[in-house]
C-alpha cells in the first residue's frame, strides 16, 4: 500500500487551510482528496461578499477567499486529487478513494485530517406533510443551481428556516427577479447572523414570521401552495392560525449537519451535541492520528473560524507526526447551563498549549449573562457577556497556567443575571 | 392490432406483461404516469408475505402462497434484490398469543415454515422489542424487495421480448368494435383483442367504461417514516398481531438497502390519488409503533411518504373476465398482499386468457434481464478493470449512497430506462440517502439532460409538469 504522511479529506476552505499549514510545519508529503471538479468547497457557490474580514482584513466573495488559499496551496506544492471521492476510512488510517483515472486505491496515512464539510437537513428531517412535488429545494441546492449552473428554480418563493443560506438566497432570488413572499422560523428568534437579517430581509422588506412553520404543502407535479401555522412555546402548531400562500418554490434552510459518515464508520466517537466527531484541544478525534476540522467538525457561520481551527488541526497533526502520543490523560470540557455545544470537548492539562480556545454556542438568545468556566466546584474564570445569540459562535479562553493545575473535568456555563 | 393491452404499469401489470412476453403475442402496456410503478407499487411495505395472513378459502390466500413461492427465482432471473429478513409477529399478552395459534394453524395447513419464540429468545434477536411483547411467531422465510425495481425489471424484460410500453397514456375511453376493443388515450388509440384492467385505485373507472361494476374502490392511505440507514433499530420485519379492523397494523421493516420503514396507518381518503402525508396519519404511526417496539429513532427520519391501497367494497382480490364484456379481464381489488401475490395473479390471468386465446410459447423470448453493473458489488480488481474500460464508473455522483456516473448513465440508457430525476432515484438510488439529493440532484439533472438530448430546463422531477428549473440566469 502507498504511504502518505498526511491525507486531508475534503478540499474546501478547511482542507486547504490545513494543507497549507501542514506544509509550513515542515510536513512535505501532503495529499488533499476532493470529490468535486475544483477545490474550494461550498465557498465556490457563495458569490456574495462577507468572507475574510478577520483573516485578510477585507471583504471577499466566497470564490475569492477560496482562490487565495488555492494559490497558497499551489505555492506550497500541495498535491490535490480532484474528482476523487474517499469511500472508506479506518481507525488505523487507511484511506480508500476512487476516481476515474486510478480506480479504487488504498493509501496508508501517517495522519488524516477530516475536512468533509456538512450537508443540509432535508424535508424528511422535519416532517412537513402533504404531497411530494418538485419545487422544494434545500437552500444550498437552489444556490448551486443559481450560482454554479446558472438557473433560477422558481418565481414565487417561500423560505422555511432563518439559517444564513436561506437569508442569503432570499436576497439573491429577489435581486434576480423572483418574489420572495416570506421567511418562517420555528423558534421565537432568528438562526441567522444579525448582519444577514438586516442586509437580506429588512433591506428588501421581506417579512420574517417568528414562531411559525410550514406545516403542509400542496401540488401534484410542481409545488402550488403551502400552509403556514403559528406555533406555541412548545413548538406545537396553534389551531386556527393557518395561513396559505400560493408559491411555486419552497427553500429549506433548516439546519446543517456535519457530514460524519466516514468518521462514524471508522468507529470514531461522535459528540451528540455537534453531531461531528468529538475532538481534543489539538482537534484529534478518538482515533489516534485522525483529526477533524471545518463544517465536518461543527457547523461554522464564518469562514475565518474555519481557517483558524483548520490551522490548529494541522498543527495538531504535525505535532502528532513528529512526536506521537501526548503526555498524560485528557480531561473533558462539558456543556453546562445554556451551552448547546463546546469544541473541543477534551484537553491535556499535562501537555498544555499556550492557550486553549473553546468555541461554544448558547441555546437561546440572552441579553446578558456571565460566562463561567468551572472545574468541579472551583471557578477558574468568569467573564461578563452581552447579546449572546445561538447563531453567533462564542469563545472561552484558558491559559496554559490555568490549565496546568487542573485535575477535574471543566464545565462551561452561562449564569443568567436575575 | 394488439393481442393484449394491459392498463397499468404497476406490479400486477408488469408481472403479467413479462409472463405474456414469453408467448407469441403482440402486447402493450399503457400507463398514465411518466414512469413505471408510480401507484401503490411505489409506496408500500415491500414485504413478500409468505401467505399465513389471508382468511381460508379466499383467492388472496391461494395467490399469496403461490406468488410468494415464485419471487426468489423471479428476482434472481431479473437481477433484482430479494432479501430474506424474516418476519416477527409480536404478541402482547395471552389474548394475542391465542391469535398466534390461529396464524400458526393456517401456516401449517398452507405449508409455510415458522417457529415460535418466547420473549427471551425473541429479545436475543431483537433487543428493541417493547416490554409488552410476550411471544413471537417467526416467519423466517419472509423477504423484502424493492417493489418498483421488480416491476420495472419485469417490463424491461418484456419490452426486450417485444412488448411495448406507453407512458403518459391514460386510458380515457374504451369502445367495443366487433370482436375487439379500442382504447383511447392522448398518446393514441389502441385496438386490441383482449384488455386487462390492472389500474389499481382507478380500476373501477376503467371497468365502468365497459360495464357497470358491482364494486367500487374505497382508497385507503398508508403513511411511513424512512429512517437513516445508519440507525438500523431492527433486523427482522416486526408486525403486531393482525386484527380485522386494523389489518396488519403498524410495522417496522428493514429495506433491502438497510433503511428502516415505520408505518403504515390505514385511513380512507376521498381522492384515490391523494398520496400526501398528514399530521394525523404520521402521529398515528408514531404512537402505534410503540406497541411492539421501543427506541425507534424517528428523529433520524430522512423522509415521509404515503401510498394508497386499491381496496374495494369486495374483501377479496377480483381476477376474472367481466360479465357482459368478453375478453375484458379485471385484476382489481389487489390490495395487500398484492405485491407478494403478483406472479400468481399473472398466472391466473393467463389461465383465463388461455380459455379463448391460443398461447404459443415464443422460443426466442428471454425471461432473464441483463445484470446491471454495480461497482460496489465487485472485487477491487474487477472494479478497477471496469473503471479502466469506462472511467464514468470511477466518478462518484451521489456521496451518500456512493453511486457513480456510470450507473446513472446505464439506468437511463436501458430499455424502460429512467426519464426523470425520480426515475433515476428509483433505479439506482442517488437521492435516497440522508441528504435526499441536496448535493447530487443538480448533477443528476445535468446527466439526464445530456443523455436525453434535452435542455436542463426540460428535465422533470417526476410527472410531465414537475419541472425543476424555471429559467436560465447566467451572470
Ligand atoms: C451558503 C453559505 C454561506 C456562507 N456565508 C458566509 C459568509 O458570508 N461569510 C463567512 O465568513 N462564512 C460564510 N459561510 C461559512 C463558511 O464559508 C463555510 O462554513 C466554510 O467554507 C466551510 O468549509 P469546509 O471546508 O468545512 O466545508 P466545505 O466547503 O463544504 O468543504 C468540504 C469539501 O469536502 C469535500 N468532501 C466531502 N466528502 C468527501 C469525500 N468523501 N471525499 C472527498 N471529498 C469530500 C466536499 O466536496 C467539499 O468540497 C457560509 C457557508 C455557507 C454554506
Ligand atoms: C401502504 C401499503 C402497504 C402495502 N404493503 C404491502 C406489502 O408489504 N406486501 C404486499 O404484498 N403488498 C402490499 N401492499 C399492496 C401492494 O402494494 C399492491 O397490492 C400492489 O402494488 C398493487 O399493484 P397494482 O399493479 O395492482 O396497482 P398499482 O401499483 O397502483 O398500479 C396501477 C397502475 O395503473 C395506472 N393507471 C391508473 N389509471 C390508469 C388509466 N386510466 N390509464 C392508464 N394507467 C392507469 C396507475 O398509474 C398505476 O401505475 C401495500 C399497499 C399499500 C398502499
Amino acid at each position: 500500500m502507498k504511504q502518505v504522511q498526511a491525507v486531508i479529506i475534503g478540499g474546501g476552505s478547511a482542507g486547504l487551510s490545513a494543507a497549507v499549514t501542514l506544509k509550513k510545519q515542515g510536513i512535505s508529503d501532503v495529499l488533499v482528496i476532493e470529490k468535486d471538479e475544483e477545490p474550494g468547497g461550498i465557498l465556490e457557490q457563495c458569490i456574495h461578499n462577507g468572507f475574510g474580514l478577520q483573516t485578510f482584513k477585507e471583504q471577499l466573495s466566497g470564490p475569492a477567499y477560496a482562490e487565495r488559499f488555492i494559490k497558497m496551496a499551489q505555492e506550497q506544492n500541495v498535491k490535490i486529487l480532484l474528482n476523487t471521492t474517499v469511500t472508506k476510512l479506518t481507525a488505523d488510517r487507511t484511506v480508500e478513494y476512487v476516481n476515474a483515472e486510478e480506480g479504487v486505491v488504498q493509501v496508508q496515512a501517517g495522519a488524516v485530517i477530516l475536512a468533509v464539510g456538512c450537508y443540509e437537513r432535508p424535508r424528511g428531517g422535519i416532517n412537513i406533510t402533504g404531497t411530494r412535488p418538485a419545487g422544494i429545494y434545500t437552500a444550498g441546492q437552489a444556490q448551486r443551481y443559481l450560482n454554479i449552473d446558472g438557473y433560477m428554480v422558481g418565481k414565487r418563493v417561500f423560505i422555511l428556516g432563518s439559517g444564513d443560506i436561506g437569508l442569503i438566497m432570499a436576497r439573491r432570488m429577489t435581486l434576480e427577479g423572483a418574489k420572495v413572499i416570506g421567511v418562517a422560523e420555528l423558534m421565537p428568534y432568528s438562526n441567522g447572523l444579525p448582519r444577514n437579517m438586516k442586509q437580506c430581509l429588512e433591506d428588501f422588506n421581506i417579512p420574517l414570521l417568528l414562531s411559525h412553520t410550514v406545516s403542509k404543502v400542496f401540488g401534484k407535479d410542481r409545488l402550488e401552495r403551502i400552509e403556514v401555522v403559528a406555533v406555541d412555546e412548545n413548538r406545537n402548531p396553534i389551531a386556527g392560525s393557518e395561513q396559505y400562500f400560493d408559491v411555486d418554490t419552497l427553500l429549506l434552510s433548516v439546519g446543517l449537519i456535519p457530514e460524519n459518515h466516514l468518521a462514524d464508520h471508522a468507529g470514531i466517537v461522535m459528540d451528540p451535541s455537534t453531531k461531528g466527531p468529538a475532538v481534543d484541544d489539538r482537534y484529534m478525534t478518538s482515533a489516534e492520528g485522525i483529526f477533524a476540522c471545518g463544517n465536518g467538525l461543527h457547523v461554522h457561520d464564518l469562514v475565518d473560524f474555519v481557517t483558524l481551527q483548520a490551522e490548529r488541526a494541522a498543527e495538531g497533526a504535525a505535532a502528532y507526526l513528529k512526536s506521537g502520543k501526548r503526555k498524560g490523560s485528557a480531561l473533558h470540557i462539558r456543556n453546562g447551563n445554556q451551552i448547546s455545544y463546546c469544541v473541543p470537548s477534551q484537553f491535556y492539562p499535562e501537555d498544555p498549549a499556550e492557550k486553549l480556545t473553546v468555541y461554544f454556542r448558547v441555546r437561546t438568545p440572552l441579553d446578558r449573562g456571565t460566562l463561567v468556566i468551572r472545574s468541579g466546584e472551583q471557578i477558574i474564570r468568569q467573564v461578563k457577556k452581552q447579546k449572546l445569540l445561538p447563531s453567533v459562535m462564542e469563545e472561552a479562553v484558558l491559559t496554559a497556567k490555568q490549565m496546568a493545575v487542573l485535575t477535574d473535568d471543566i464545565t462551561i456555563e452561562i449564569t443568567e443575571e436575575g | 392490432m394488439y393481442d393484449v393491452v394491459i392498463i397499468g404499469a404497476g406490479i400486477t401489470g408488469a408481472m403479467l406483461c413479462r409472463k405474456l412476453s414469453g408467448y407469441q403475442l403482440r402486447i402493450a402496456v399503457i400507463e398514465k404516469e411518466n414512469d413505471t410503478a408510480e401507484g401503490a407499487t411505489m409506496a408500500n411495505s415491500a414485504v413478500i408475505h409468505t401467505g399465513y395472513d389471508p382468511e381460508d378459502g379466499t383467492l388472496k390466500a391461494e395467490l399469496n402462497v403461490k406468488g410468494a413461492q415464485q419471487y426468489e427465482a423471479i428476482c434472481r432471473d431479473l437481477h433484482c434484490l430479494y432479501k430474506t429478513v424474516g418476519a416477527y409477529i409480536a404478541a402482547c399478552g395471552a389474548e394475542e398469543e391465542a391469535q398466534l395459534d390461529v396464524l400458526a394453524a393456517r401456516a401449517d395447513a398452507r405449508g409455510i415454515p415458522y417457529r415460535r419464540l418466547d420473549r427471551a429468545q425473541a429479545l436475543g434477536q431483537e433487543p428493541n422489542l417493547s416490554d409488552g411483547v410476550t411471544a413471537v411467531l417467526d416467519f423466517y422465510t419472509t423477504a423484502v424487495v424493492y417493489p418498483w425495481e421488480v416491476a420495472n425489471a419485469c417490463l424491461e424484460c418484456a419490452c426486450e421480448n417485444g412488448a411495448e410500453l406507453f407512458l403518459n397514456a391514460p386510458c380515457q375511453a374504451i369502445q367495443r368494435d366487433g370482436d375487439c376493443y379500442v382504447i383511447e388515450t392522448p398518446a393514441g388509440s389502441f385496438r386490441t383483442r383482449y384488455v386487462v384492467n390492472a389500474a389499481g385505485v382507478h380500476a373501477d373507472a376503467i371497468h365502468a367504461m365497459v360495464a357497470e361494476p358491482s364494486w367500487h374502490v374505497t382508497p385507503r392511505r398508508g403513511e411511513y417514516y424512512v429512517l437513516d440507514k445508519d440507525t438500523q433499530p431492527i433486523r427482522h420485519i416486526i408486525f403486531p398481531v393482525p386484527s380485522k379492523e386494523k389489518g396488519k397494523g403498524v410495522l417496522a421493516i428493514p429495506t433491502v438497502y438497510g433503511n428502516t420503514l415505520i408505518g403504515p396507518n390505514s385511513d380512507f381518503v376521498d381522492d384515490p390519488d391523494d398520496n400526501g402525508t398528514s399530521e394525523d396519519g404520521l402521529n398515528y404511526v408514531r404512537a402505534n409503533i410503540s406497541k411492539t417496539l421501543k427506541n425507534i429513532p424517528l428523529n433520524r427520519s430522512i423522509r415521509n411518504f404515503a401510498g394508497v391501497r386499491p381496496t374495494t367494497t369486495c374483501p377479496d382480490f377480483i381476477v376474472e373476465e367481466v360479465a357482459g364484456a368478453p375478453h375484458f379481464i379485471d385484476a382489481v381489488s389487489i390490495e395487500s398482499p398484492g405485491l407478494a401475490s403478483a406472479p400468481a395473479v399473472a398466472d391466473k390471468i393467463i389461465e383465463i386468457l388461455s380459455a379463448s386465446l391460443e398461447l404459443i410459447p415464443d422460443a426466442s423470448a428471454v425471461m432473464t434481464r441483463k445484470a446491471p453493473v454495480v461497482p460496489a458489488e465487485l472485487s477491487q480488481a474487477e472494479r478497477n478493470e471496469l473503471i479502466r474500460s469506462n472511467p464514468a464508473y470511477g466518478k462518484i455522483i451521489c456521496r451518500c449512497e456512493q453511486i457513480s456516473e456510470g450507473e446513472i448513465v446505464d439506468c437511463i440508457r436501458r430499455t424502460c430506462g429512467a426519464r426523470t430525476v425520480k426515475g433515476v432515484k428509483k433505479r439506482v438510488r442517488p437521492g435516497m440517502g440522508r441528504c435526499q439529493g441536496g448535493f447530487c440532484e443538480p448533477r443528476v439533472v445535468e446527466i439526464l439532460a445530456r443523455e436525453l438530448g434535452i435542455s436542463p430546463l426540460e428535465v422533470v422531477y417526476d410527472g410531465q409538469d414537475s419541472r425543476i428549473l424555471e429559467r436560465e440566469n447566467r451572470v
